[in-house]
């Protein structure tokens, strides 16, 4: 096993063992080979810097590099954004450990060599975030290599294989040449992506948002410090930040656009279409601190007649949204409301039973005006996981969940 | 007069004055909640340096040289003001904490140095901040052995037990207590208008025949610049600008919140110096004008204060100095153990459970134990340890602003906000004569170091 900090500056020899210059940096072409360290600079002093290829090594020991062919047949060094650099892009920079989910700042590389005939090709194999990392950042030059070597044995190790390794690129042209994806984020669960997102600088987490899907983007943002997220919307593309909008729940939506300026917020409501900014935009015509200002309108509602099997139906054929399907509002002939069933009931039901029949007593409704408190106070005392929002008419406008209740009273 | 209908006239008079007060406000109340936001760090930065070592210099530049230091409040003020809101506007910008900045920029090697030196440093500030509560607790007349040790346990168990919330909710309330220095000066009755003409430059007033007559000229020798280095070293210190930027970053503080966030390090910086003129008007119109003018110990001036301006200004200059000194050993330790782990890459922060961040923990009550530890046992070094701490903090300083000034002015960090071309002037000139004054004190300090180990 080597180690990146150990290789920097080593002393190159060329084929006929004449010097040729001291490691200077490593650098990884991901379009490539996603690990294999591509091109090594060598700097020369005053004179131009040469990169020698990966088929150009001989052997690689700490200290010294040996090349197999003659020193003419290196480049010279010209910078490339498609080449990512094991100093300048990777050492002291945080990255993100997608599988102990959490942002860490690497310390050192570990290369494994590769030999195949007359030639030695390195190979990243993960990214030593501990002390012994730590260790040798501080006494590589300074002390003998074997202290070094023997004092980082006794240290606990703590590395992240490079499988694992995601880097944070917040400029979009070389995260394209780098070919640095966000796939791996998008497994994770939204809350700790959005954890994740907390430790990064705010250029990093608008490269992040900027490159996933707008599903994931938007569950990210719901669970976002609020400040964050409008920071973050404020700087996207209008037209990306509302395809995130339209994906988000009208509710988190509308608390997202509050936090806006005015202009901006008109300008993404503009961008979204028509029936969902309707939405948002009515939503956002309520205080926060009322039941209007918390509810969803985005709910399933049926007729109080159908019966289970109907309902299942129905709703099988429906691209409905399974976070917020929990209870199911209940309507009567005239449009009004009359109840609601929780899907735990539906389930348990004979399948001729009417929603009717199944429905929760008592019959529990607030105005879109009710403050915060009355909310909290109906949801604590019946036990809710779910409270229905009526206009005059008694037509129900929207649903307040439990979940919304949750953050209301953490603020 | 007092009848119904008169009280009723009076009555809906005064409702209506209050909702045109009411209407008045209503547009600024947005702006306000907006400042209320994002208000703390750079109030609680700038007043926790008025703390143990600092009121022990102001009182002693007080004593010794009556109200011919007052002029150096302004520039300081600036050369303060100028400093941290780099640092603030940093946070803001680039979303990261000056000492992950620094181990980005500048590599591990640099970093790790650094963050020793702070460590080192710290470990003498807060030592300083103990040995400011035995002062205290002294005037009051209670042991140190009983003092101290509950400061310690205090502190410690504030930041463990509550959430960083509450922590900072305290400190802002215990803000208020400095005002106890204002109330302390008002008693020691000094000459309002001359300490008040001293605040600008008395050479310049000295050409000026009406005023001429009131002004004193300060008598530029060696021990009045030592003096003068020894009120900026306390004033601006390293640890401030790391402690700042991660508070603005853990804030959330952006681009669109960053006006106010500098609104806030404005107030700050002058609130800090409001408090530092009531202390040397306090102690120049009692003790400079009395003849006291050495005083060993910030404890000793709150005592010399009783003869001349009354035991309630004792009393309210040792409150003061108490809760300067128990404020700024909460948040030393805190901040410099957030920092050196931050860099380092350990985990840190007062959210996470003891075995997450063990080396943060450690630390953070291995400062705290070594201050207390450090009063209780070898009190009689204090003198000693507060020059050392000073001379480091001096050493320290400008290794930092230039940190911070190269940093601020790199464009692919901070885009269009790296400073403006005349801000970079005064952040520049602050610097160099920050540097040339500390380097007077830590060569005086030394010398009398050498000249006079056993004091």
């Amino acid at each position: 096993m080597l180690y990146a900090t150990e290789l920097m500056g080593a002393k190159t020899y060329d084929s006929q063992g004449n010097y040729v210059g001291r490691i200077k940096e490593f650098f990884i072409e991901p379009a490539d080979q996603p690990n294999r360290i591509a091109h090594y600079l060598l700097g020369r002093g005053r004179f131009q810097p040469l990169v020698a290829r990966h088929d150009q090594v001989a052997s690689v020991a700490p200290g010294t590099m040996r090349l197999n062919v003659n020193e003419r047949l290196l480049d010279p060094y010209e910078p490339n954004e498609a080449w990512l650099a094991v100093q300048k892009d990777l050492l002291d920079q945080q990255i993100i450990d997608t599988s102990g989910r959490k942002v860490v700042r690497v310390n050192d590389v570990d290369l494994a060599e590769q030999r195949t005939n007359g030639n030695v090709e390195l190979r990243v194999t993960q990214v030593d975030v501990g002390l012994p990392g730590a260790v040798r950042r501080l006494f590589q030059g300074i002390a003998p290599q074997k202290f070094i070597r023997k004092m980082q044995q006794r240290l606990p190790p703590s590395s992240i294989r490079w499988e694992f390794v995601n880097l944070v690129e917040p400029d979009p042209l070389r995260r394209v040449k780098l070919r640095i994806t966000h796939e791996k984020l998008e497994d994770l669960h939204p809350a700790d992506l959005a954890d994740i997102m907390e430790e990064l600088s705010a250029a990093e987490r608008q490269g992040i948002i900027a490159s996933l899907d707008e599903e994931t983007a938007a569950a990210v943002l719901g669970e976002l410090d609020a400040r964050l997220t409008s920071q973050i919307v404020e700087r996207l593309d209008p037209e990306k930040a509302a395809d995130i909008l339209e994906e988000m729940a009208p509710d988190a939506a509308a608390d997202l656009l509050a936090d806006l300026p005015k202009e901006t917020s008109e300008e993404l409501l503009d961008e979204m279409p028509g029936q969902e900014a309707q939405e948002v935009r009515e939503l956002l015509e309520y205080d926060p601190a009322t039941a209007g200002g918390m509810m969803n309108t985005d709910f399933v509602f049926v007729g109080e007649r159908a019966t289970r099997e109907e309902v299942l139906k129905w709703m099988r054929d429906q691209e409905l949204n399974l976070d917020q399907l929990d209870t199911i509002v209940l309507l009567d002939k005239a449009a009004q409301f009359s109840g609601t069933v929780p899907v735990a009931r539906l389930l348990l039901a004979e399948p001729e039973q009417t929603l009717f029949e199944l429905k929760m007593e008592p019959l529990l409704s607030l105005p879109p005006d009710a403050s915060d408190k009355e909310v909290f106070e109906i949801f604590d005392k019946y036990n809710l996981r779910m409270l229905t929002i009526v206009d005059e008419d008694n037509r129900p406008m929207g649903t307040i969940t439990v979940d919304d209740v949750v953050s209301k009273l953490l603020k | 007069m007092w009848n119904k209908e008169s009280i009723e006239t009076q009555w809906a008079g005064w409702t209506e004055r209050v909702e045109r007060v009411m209407a008045a406000v209503r547009p600024y109340r947005h702006r306000l909640a907006l400042f209320l936001a994002v208000v703390g760090p750079g109030l609680i930065v700038s007043n926790v340096d008025n703390d143990a070592g600092g009121i022990y210099t102001y009182a002693q530049s007080g004593a010794k040289f009556g109200n011919t230091v007052l002029w150096s409040l302004i520039p300081m003020t600036i050369a303060l003001y100028v400093s941290l809101e780099m640092c603030s506007r940093m946070g803001a910008v680039t979303g990261k904490g000056l000492s992950d900045l620094i181990r980005e920029e500048f590599g591990f090697r640099v970093t790790f140095v650094l963050m020793a030196l702070v460590l080192i440093v710290n470990l003498g500030n807060v030592m300083a901040e103990f040995t400011g509560v035995f002062w205290a607790s002294e005037v009051f007349g209670i042991s140190r052995f009983i003092s101290v040790p509950l400061a310690g346990l205090l502190v410690w168990a504030l930041v463990v037990a509550g959430t960083a919330k509450a922590v900072e909710r305290i400190f802002l309330t215990v803000c208020v207590v400095y005002f106890s220095y204002v109330i302390s000066a008002f008693l020691a009755k000094p000459e309002w208008l001359i300490a008040l003409l001293h605040l600008l430059p008395p050479q310049l007033m000295h050409y000026i025949p009406s005023v001429r007559q009131w002004v004193e000229v300060p008598p530029f020798n060696a021990s009045y610049m030592v003096i003068l280095a020894g009120l900026v070293g306390t004033t601006i210190a390293p640890w401030q600008h790391f402690y700042l930027q991660a508070a603005v970053v853990e804030k959330r503080v952006g681009p669109r919140q960053y006006p106010a966030t500098r609104n806030d390090v404005l107030v700050g910086s002058i609130s800090c110096m409001v408090i530092v003129f009531f202390i040397l008007v306090c102690t120049s119109s009692t003790l400079h004008s009395s003849g006291v003018h050495d005083i060993d110990n910030a404890g000793t001036a709150a005592l010399a204060l009783k003869p001349l301006a009354g035991k309630w200004a004792t009393a309210l200059f040792a409150l003061g100095l108490l809760n300067a000194s128990l404020f700024a050993a909460s948040i030393l330790p805190l901040s410099t153990s957030y920092v050196v782990c931050e860099a380092m890459g350990f985990e840190s922060g007062i959210d996470r459970k003891f075995g997450e961040a063990k080396i943060f923990y450690a630390l953070y009550t291995a400062l705290i134990a070594l201050g207390v530890v450090f009063v209780l046992f070898l009190g009689r070094f204090a003198q000693t340890i507060l020059l050392w701490s000073q001379v480091l903090n001096g050493f320290l300083l400008p290794v930092v602003m230039i940190f911070v000034l190269i940093l601020v002015n790199r464009r692919d960090l901070m885009g269009e906000k790296v400073n403006p071309k005349g801000f970079n002037w005064v952040a520049w000139i602050s610097t160099a004569a920050m540097i040339g004054l500390t380097l007077i004190v830590a060569y005086s300090s030394i010398r009398e170091l050498l000249t006079h180990p056993s004091s």
